[in-house]
């Protein structure tokens, strides 16, 4: 077991924070949270700017304990994140390189790296959440396009993408896990209407997409056809994979903010506060190694991120959301003020529980796949 | 970075744990519940296979070996519940005569507990008004003295690691059991609400591992302390959840459940206890 970074990891680590001492403060402005084509506009600047500097691949390329560092050394300098970036770079990126063909991945993956193409994830369906499986958009063939019919839910980022990695079902007689496809959707397709949904913290990070008969081409199919739920396993163990680490250095940076205003304002000398603040400062040390014990794990297996990062995924989710109710503790009446940035990140910590496979659909993972326990019948 | 063991690190633990199962297998540990007291051969035969002098130079006849590799046989000690005043004679290894081969049994006092006072050959700490209590585990007894003694990051670092190895044995005690009994015509883990039991549990246990193996790796006092908490937490939790997977079973003398789940509620109160160390974590934001 060695913790150290090799001279190679710490030469990375070097040059990656010249970079951004000198990248950061030409930074324009973050946008307002509202203002949609100005957070993709910055967003993908950002990418841009990754990518003229030689890190635009990281998330695919570099080595797990390299994409550690980078989450870790971004985050501790205020880079932004990966934004609108999220499902090109962490979800659909990275499918399109594992399963698509030489001419897919050349026409999708430079502009994603570029930050020229934004993605969204149409997976999810008003009816088929928990269970995606059984998705019924459905999709058949019509000479060399297929015809898209049916309705999205939840897709965030939705109102500024240019794709969409959809599911669909192109056999409707098999059964449900089979007779899916993994399609590439251009969002300007004639049919495609987005309607936004607003979120309990205000905002519209997500969005209903209807899709009125869209023909798609043939050539916009990853995988083979009705091959579509093991080209999503793919994309759903990224999803899951190292990419919380670096909010985990964000969560302590917040645990040091936390204890600086209690003591300012008196209410450290309340031991319960003290101690809850105490105990999540083991929890989220505990988090940063596992993300380190994990990212060495990859290492070792060749790279793709295995089942352990449901056990990440559920201990952070809890983690962040208990941070953020302590967090309520330290504002007191202050917590009820929305210009607040904690009690904002106590309503959007909300959705780490249920966004990416809720925490009963995770224990239901590790239970089966990791302890081996029988499915129910 | 390469955190994750190394072949040796595996080799040393494996060949522990075969040690400890030809030595202090499930018949030696409930033989030692019907008839408690130090088995001093058993002793003799752990200092024999070098786990006393683990850590203790190899110029002084020792294995030269590091907190790494320490965390590792102890948290092998926690999984088989493996009784004695393990941690203070392996602490005291390098200076008290007769430690490290097992000859001489040495306790401590942590915190205001001493255990296996009437049983060891040499004390660490004030003992003069030391009182028995009639302690709840039955294989680890218990004094009390007025005086507090601090102990340092190095005993909460080793008894954290026999609560991960604790946490552990619970775990997979759940699953195996929830695997095999059956009830409504399927076995009980088929159940969610027990599925989920049991996935907790193993989230419990992975980032208390990460947290003892890397407090020591880099020696840092404060994350032994953090590790210490969150080992205690996922011993006692999964000592308790393991117990209302096996139902009434749990709650008999004869599964091992209770052993587990009493040697974890010492240990909390050994070393580094929670209020403290929270204490202590929240000084340092
Ligand atoms: C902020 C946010 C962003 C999102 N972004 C996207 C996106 O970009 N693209 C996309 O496709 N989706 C997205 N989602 C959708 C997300 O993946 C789903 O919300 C999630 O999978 C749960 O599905 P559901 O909402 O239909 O809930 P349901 O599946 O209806 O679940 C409701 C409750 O029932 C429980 N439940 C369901 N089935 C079981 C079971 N078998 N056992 C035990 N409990 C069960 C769940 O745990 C939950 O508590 C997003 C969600 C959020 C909150």
């Amino acid at each position: 077991m060695d913790l150290a970074y090799t001279e190679e990891e710490e030469a990375f680590r070097d040059g990656l924070r010249e970079w951004l001492a000198r990248a950061l403060p030409t930074l324009p402005a973050p946008p307002s949270p509202h203002d949609w084509p100005g957070r993709r506009a910055y967003d993908t600047a950002w990418q841009r700017a990754l990518y003229d500097a030689g890190y635009g691949g990281v998330h695919w390329e570099a080595t797990p304990t390299q994409r550690l560092i980078f989450l870790e050394e971004t985050e501790e300098a205020g880079a932004p994140y990966v934004g609108a970036n999220f499902v090109g770079l962490l979800h659909a990126g990275p499918t399109i390189a594992a399963e698509g063909t030489p001419e897919q991945r050349a026409r999708w993956l430079p502009p994603i790296l570029r930050g020229d193409e934004v993605w969204c994830q149409g997976f999810s369906e008003p009816d088929a959440g928990s269970d995606l499986a059984s998705l019924r958009t459905r999709a058949w063939r019509d000479g060399d396009h297929y015809v898209v019919r049916g309705s999205k839910i939840w897709t965030s980022h939705a109102e500024v993408a240019d794709w969409c990695e959809l599911l669909v079902r192109t056999d409707p007689d098999a059964p449900k896990h089979r007779g899916l496809t993994w399609l590439a959707l251009p969002m300007a397709a004639p049919g495609v209407t987005v309607r936004p949904l607003r979120t309990l913290a205000g905002s519209t990070e997500f969005a209903e997409v209807f899709l009125d008969e869209v023909r798609v081409p043939v050539d916009h199919r990853v995988g083979a056809e009705d091959d579509g739920w093991r080209v999503t396993l793919v994309t759903l163990s990224y999803e899951r994979g190292t990419a919380f680490a670096g909010e985990v250095v964000a969560c302590r940076r917040v645990l040091g903010d936390l204890a600086r205003e209690a003591r300012a304002d008196g209410r450290w000398d309340d031991p319960v506060l003290r101690r809850r603040l105490g105990r999540l400062s083991a929890e989220f040390g505990a988090l940063w190694r596992l993300a380190q014990w994990n990212a060495s794990e990859a290492q070792h297996t060749g790279g793709v991120p295995g089942p352990g990062a449901s056990v990440f995924k559920l201990r952070y989710s809890h983690a962040r959301q208990e941070l953020y109710d302590a967090a309520a503790d330290v504002l007191g009446d202050d917590a009820l003020d929305l210009g607040r940035t904690w009690t904002r990140e106590r309503l959007s910590s909300l959705s780490y529980t249920i966004a990416a496979g809720t925490s009963q659909i995770q224990r239901t993972i590790v239970a089966e796949r990791l302890l081996g326990l029988p499915k129910g019948r | 970075m390469d955190f994750q063991l190394s072949a040796d690190q595996r080799a040393l633990r494996d060949g522990f744990r075969e040690i400890l199962r030809a030595r202090f297998g499930r018949d030696a540990l409930r033989a030692a519940v019907d008839a408690p007291g130090l088995d001093r051969e058993l002793w003799r035969a752990l200092g024999k296979a070098g786990f006393f002098a683990l850590c203790v130079p190899e110029a002084r006849g020792g294995l030269g070996q590091g907190a790494a590799e320490a965390v590792l046989v102890f948290e092998e000690a926690g999984r088989a519940l493996l009784p004695g005043p393990l941690v203070a004679t392996f602490l005291a290894a390098g200076d008290v005569e007769g430690a490290a081969t097992g000859e001489t049994v040495v306790t401590a006092v942590s915190g205001t507990l001493v255990p296996w006072l009437a049983e060891a050959d040499v004390v660490r700490g004030d003992v003069t008004a030391a009182e028995p209590l009639r302690s709840v585990d039955p294989l680890t007894p218990l004094h009390r003295v007025p005086g507090r003694r601090e102990d340092g990051p190095d005993v909460s670092l080793l008894l954290a690691a026999e609560q991960l190895g604790s946490a552990c044995a619970s775990r997979d005690a759940a699953v195996r059991y929830a695997g095999e009994r059956e009830q409504f015509g399927q076995p009980i883990g088929a159940f969610q609400a027990v599925k989920h039991l049991c996935a907790e549990l193993l989230v419990r246990t992975e980032p208390a591992r990460a947290a003892v193996y890397a407090a020591a790796v880099t020696g840092d006092p404060r994350e032994a302390v953090a590790a210490k908490l969150l080992a205690d937490d996922a011993a006692v939790r999964n000592a308790r959840d393991c117990l209302q997977v096996y139902g009434g079973m749990g709650f008999t003398w004869e599964a091992d459940v209770h052993l587990h789940l009493k040697r974890a509620w010492v240990r909390a109160r050994l070393g580094t206890t929670a209020a403290r160390a929270e204490e202590e974590l929240a000084a340092a934001l």
